[in-house]
C-alpha cells in the first residue's frame, strides 16, 4: 500500500513536476498536491468550469509517469457504469455453448459464467485492481453531475479502496490510487465525502499567473498578443457578466487568434471572436462594441497589474 | 519536528517546540474553528498532525495551506478560517487567551441586529387587534358550530395576532406539504421499458439460460427542489412574521429547500431554517438580514440569485416560489431580463403575491407588469386557505414536462379554487414583451 517511488519528496517537487507539464501551480495548490500524496487522501478541488481542475490530474499522471483513469459523473451513474458490469452478452452465449457441449451443470455454470473473464471492469474497478504496479491517477470529474446516491458508492470505495463483487469477493487495491475529485459547484457536495478530501478552491488566475499559463500552453504565441489577450481577459472578468470566462477559455482565443494571424488586438477583432470567450449571449451584447474599446484601453494603460480577488459568493 | 509550530503560542505561555504543546494548539485551534461554525473532524485534525511530521511543512505558509486543505471544505468558510488563523497562530505580543479568540467567534457568530426584528410581538399587545380577536373568537362559539379553525383559515395574515400566528403554524404543519415528482435518470426494480440483464440472467439459469422470466427496471422519480425567494421589504411588513413561520414550516416538511430573503440586497437565509424552533430562527434571520424592512429593488435581488446561487441551488429541476408585492423602487427592465432568466432555468416559476387576495387587486404595479410575462404561475399567499390551495399546486406540477401534444394544465381548476390571476391579461409595454415564450401560454384556457 504505498504509493509509487517516483513520488515526490517535498512541495518544491511537486511544483516543478508540474511545471514540466506546462502546468503553473502556485504554492497554495502544490501543499494540498503534495499531501494527498503523502497521506494518500483524495484530493477535492472545486472551481468555476475552465480554471484548469481536470488539467491538473492530467498533468499528474503524466508527471508521475502512471495511467490515468477518468471517470465523468453523470445523472443516474450506478455501480454498471462506474465500477463494473457482466458481459451478459457472452454469458448468454457461453450458456449455449455448454449446452452444445452437452450437460449444463447449474453449479459449475455459476462459477464459471461469473468469473473475471465476463467481468467489464469500469474505472473504479481499473483503479483499484491488483495487477497494477504503480499507484494510477484517478480523476472523477465533476461529481456535481452526479446524484447523491453516487456519492454513496464512493464513499464505500474511497474509505478503503475495496470494492466487493459477490459472485467474485473482494477486491482490493495494492497501490491505493490518487484520487482528484473536481466539481463545478452546481450543487453543494454532502459534507461527509468532502471531509474525507482534501479541499482546494481553484480561483481564477491573477496577470502574472494566467500570462505563464498562456505562454507555456502556446509557446508560439508573440509576447506582445498574449500580454494584451490576458490583460483583456483579466479586464473582462470585472466586468458583470453571467459567466466569467475561464483560462481554457483565455487560451483558446490566444490560439484562435493566431491561426488568424493576428499580431495583436483590435477592436474589430475582438467584437468577431467575442463567442470564443462569452458563451452568453446578454455577455456579448453587454460588452459588444464601445465597452470593448474601453476595456481594451484600460488593459493597455494598466498593463500587468493584480487579478479578480475573491470573487464574491 | 518542524520549526513552525514552535510560532504557535497557547494561552500566552512561552513555546519551546515542544511535541504536546503542538498538539495541543492544533487541538485548541480546530476548536476555535468549530466555534466559528466550521465543519472540522478529529479525524481532519489529526491528518494535520500527521501533516506536519513531512518535514517539507517548515514554513508559516505552506502550514497555513497544509491547515486550510485540511480543516475548511466549504468555499464560503475560508475567510473565516483566515481570520482565526491570522489571530491563533501569531506571537504573543499580548496576553491574549484562547478566552479572547472565542469570544472573537462568539462575536461573529452572534451579532447584534442592525435592524430591529420584525414587529411580531407588537401585534399581540396592540389593543385594538387583540380585542378584534376576541371579539371574533366569542360570537363564533356562540352563534354556530363554525369552528374558529374556520375563521382563521379566511383571516387575512397581516391582521393576525400572535396567538392566532401560533394556532395558524399548526394548521400550516398539518397541510401536506409535498413537492411534485421529478423522473431522474437513476433506473431502480420496477416495471418499465430496460432489462436488467444481470437479474434476468440469474433468475432464469434454472431454465437454462431461456429468458422465460424478466426482470425490469424503471427510471427512479425524486422530489423537485424547492426555492423560496421572499420580500421582506418595507410594503411587505404586515405579512413578513407569518411568511417566515411559513418558510420554516415548508423547510421542515420539504427535503431540499434554499430559502432567500430580499429587501435591496438578497441573503442566504437556508441555513437558520434547521433550527427546530421558529422563534430562533426568527431571531437569527432578523440579525442576518441588513435590509429588514427596507426598500425593494426585485430586480437587483434576483439579478444576485441569478448570478450567485442559480447554478448553485436551481439544479434538479427546481421550482421557484418569488414571494413579494411587486412593488419595486428598481428598474423594471432589469426585472424583466432577470425574471426571464430565472424563469428559462428553473421548472416553473411561481410568484406569490398577497395582495392577489383582495378581490380588487390588479396587478398594475411597475415591477409586477414588468415580471408577468415570465411568471408560470400567479398565486395568492394572504391566509391559510391560499397556503392549502399551493400545497396542492405544488403537489400536481405533473411528473413528466408539460410539453407534449396530450398536455393539458390543470391551470383552470386551479383558477376556480384559488383566485389565480393568470398573466398576459393586461396591456404591456412592447419593449418588456417576452423573448422567450413558454409552452403553456396559450394553452388550455
Amino acid at each position: 500500500m504505498t504509493t509509487t517511488n517516483m513520488a515526490p519528496d517535498s512541495i518544491d517537487d511537486v511544483q516543478n513536476l508540474l511545471r514540466q507539464q506546462s502546468y503553473v501551480a502556485d504554492r497554495s495548490l502544490a501543499v494540498p498536491i503534495f499531501l494527498s500524496l503523502k497521506l494518500q487522501r483524495p484530493l477535492f478541488l472545486e472551481g468555476e468550469a475552465g480554471v484548469g481542475k481536470t488539467e491538473i490530474a492530467k498533468a499528474l499522471a503524466t508527471g508521475l509517469d502512471t495511467d490515468l483513469i477518468r471517470l465523468q459523473c453523470y445523472e443516474g451513474l450506478d455501480i454498471n457504469h462506474a465500477i463494473y458490469e457482466w458481459n451478459h452478452a457472452r454469458q448468454l452465449l457461453e450458456i449455449r455453448l455448454m449446452e452444445a457441449e452437452g450437460g449444463l451443470d447449474r453449479k459449475a455454470a455459476t462459477s464459471n459464467l461469473f468469473s473475471d473473464e465476463f467481468l467489464i471492469k469500469r474505472p473504479l474497478l481499473q483503479a483499484i485492481d491488483s495487477s497494477r504496479d504503480k499507484s494510477p491517477v484517478l480523476l472523477i470529474d465533476e461529481l456535481d453531475r452526479a446524484d447523491e446516491e453516487f456519492e454513496g458508492f464512493l464513499l464505500e470505495l474511497l474509505a478503503d479502496f475495496q470494492i466487493t463483487i459477490p459472485e467474485l469477493g473482494t477486491i482490493q487495491a495494492v497501490h491505493r490510487p490518487i484520487v482528484i475529485i473536481t466539481s463545478n459547484r452546481t450543487r453543494e457536495i454532502h459534507d461527509a465525502l468532502k471531509r474525507r478530501c482534501l479541499y482546494y478552491w481553484i480561483d481564477y488566475p491573477d496577470f502574472q499567473k494566467e500570462m505563464q499559463i498562456v505562454t507555456s500552453k502556446l509557446p508560439d504565441a508573440p509576447r506582445r498578443l498574449a500580454e494584451q489577450v490576458t490583460g483583456f481577459i483579466q479586464e473582462l472578468r470585472q466586468t458583470e457578466l453571467y459567466k466569467i470566462p475561464g483560462i481554457s477559455e483565455t487560451v483558446d482565443w490566444t490560439a484562435a487568434l493566431l491561426a488568424l494571424n493576428q499580431k495583436e488586438l483590435d477592436p474589430s477583432v475582438i467584437d468577431d471572436t467575442l463567442g470564443i470567450i462569452l458563451k452568453y449571449q446578454d455577455d456579448i451584447e453587454l460588452v459588444r462594441g464601445e465597452p470593448v474599446r474601453a476595456m481594451l484601453n484600460r488593459s493597455r494603460n494598466q498593463g500587468p497589474r493584480r487579478g479578480r480577488g475573491g470573487g464574491g459568493g | 519536528m518542524s520549526s513552525l509550530p514552535t510560532k504557535a503560542s497557547t494561552n500566552g505561555t512561552s513555546s519551546d517546540g515542544d511535541t504536546g504543546h503542538i498538539l495541543h494548539s492544533m487541538l485548541l485551534f480546530a476548536e476555535v474553528l468549530r466555534g466559528l461554525g466550521l465543519d472540522v473532524g478529529s479525524g481532519n485534525v489529526l491528518d494535520l498532525v500527521r501533516a506536519t511530521e513531512y518535514s517539507p511543512i517548515g514554513r508559516k505558509q505552506d502550514f497555513y495551506h497544509a491547515a486550510r486543505c485540511l480543516l475548511v471544505h466549504r468555499k464560503q468558510d475560508m475567510p473565516l478560517f483566515d481570520e482565526a488563523f491570522q489571530v491563533f497562530w501569531r506571537k504573543p505580543k499580548t496576553r491574549t487567551t484562547t478566552q479572547n479568540i472565542r469570544s472573537m467567534g462568539e462575536q461573529t457568530r452572534f451579532r447584534k441586529p442592525q435592524v430591529a426584528p420584525p414587529p411580531g410581538a407588537e401585534t399581540g399587545t396592540e389593543g385594538g387587534s387583540a380585542g378584534e380577536n376576541d371579539d371574533a373568537g366569542g360570537s363564533v362559539d356562540l352563534t354556530r358550530t363554525y369552528s374558529a379553525r374556520e375563521v382563521l383559515r379566511e383571516k387575512d395574515f397581516s391582521e393576525f395576532s400572535t396567538t392566532e400566528i401560533n394556532q395558524s403554524r399548526r394548521m400550516m404543519a398539518e397541510l401536506t406539504w409535498k413537492m411534485d415528482l421529478r423522473r431522474t435518470r437513476r433506473l431502480i426494480p420496477g416495471r418499465g421499458q430496460q432489462l436488467d440483464l444481470r437479474k434476468t440472467l440469474r433468475l432464469n439459469l434454472k431454465y437454462g439460460g431461456e429468458p422465460i422470466e424478466l426482470a425490469r427496471l424503471t427510471q427512479k422519480d425524486k422530489l423537485r427542489p424547492l426555492v423560496l425567494i421572499c420580500d421582506v421589504s418595507g410594503s411587505m411588513e404586515r405579512y413578513t412574521r407569518m411568511l417566515l413561520h411559513f418558510i420554516h414550516t415548508i423547510s421542515g416538511e420539504v427535503k431540499q429547500v434554499e430559502a432567500f430573503l430580499f429587501a435591496t440586497r438578497l441573503t442566504r437565509i437556508t441555513r437558520y431554517l434547521s433550527h427546530r424552533g421558529v422563534d430562533q430562527t426568527v431571531d437569527e434571520v432578523a440579525k442576518a438580514v441588513p435590509d429588514w424592512a427596507g426598500g425593494t429593488r426585485i430586480g437587483q435581488a434576483l439579478k444576485t440569485f441569478n448570478f450567485q446561487w442559480l447554478r448553485r441551488v436551481l439544479s434538479g429541476g427546481a421550482v421557484v416560489l418569488i414571494i413579494s408585492d411587486g412593488w419595486d423602487r428598481g428598474e423594471p427592465e432589469l426585472l424583466a431580463q432577470e425574471a426571464a432568466r430565472l424563469q428559462r432555468s428553473c421548472h416553473r416559476l411561481i410568484w406569490l403575491n398577497p395582495l392577489l387576495g383582495s378581490p380588487r387587486y390588479q396587478p398594475l404595479t411597475r415591477g409586477m407588469q414588468a415580471a408577468m410575462p415570465y411568471v408560470d404561475d400567479f398565486l395568492p399567499v394572504h391566509n391559510l386557505n391560499s397556503l392549502e390551495a399551493l400545497a396542492k399546486h405544488l403537489n400536481s406540477l405533473s411528473t413528466k414536462r408539460q410539453l407534449g401534444p396530450h398536455y393539458r394544465p390543470k391551470l383552470q381548476e386551479e383558477a376556480d379554487t384559488s383566485e389565480a390571476v393568470l398573466p398576459d391579461s393586461s396591456p404591456l409595454d412592447p419593449r418588456l414583451a417576452p423573448t422567450f415564450r413558454h409552452p403553456l401560454w396559450g394553452r388550455g384556457r
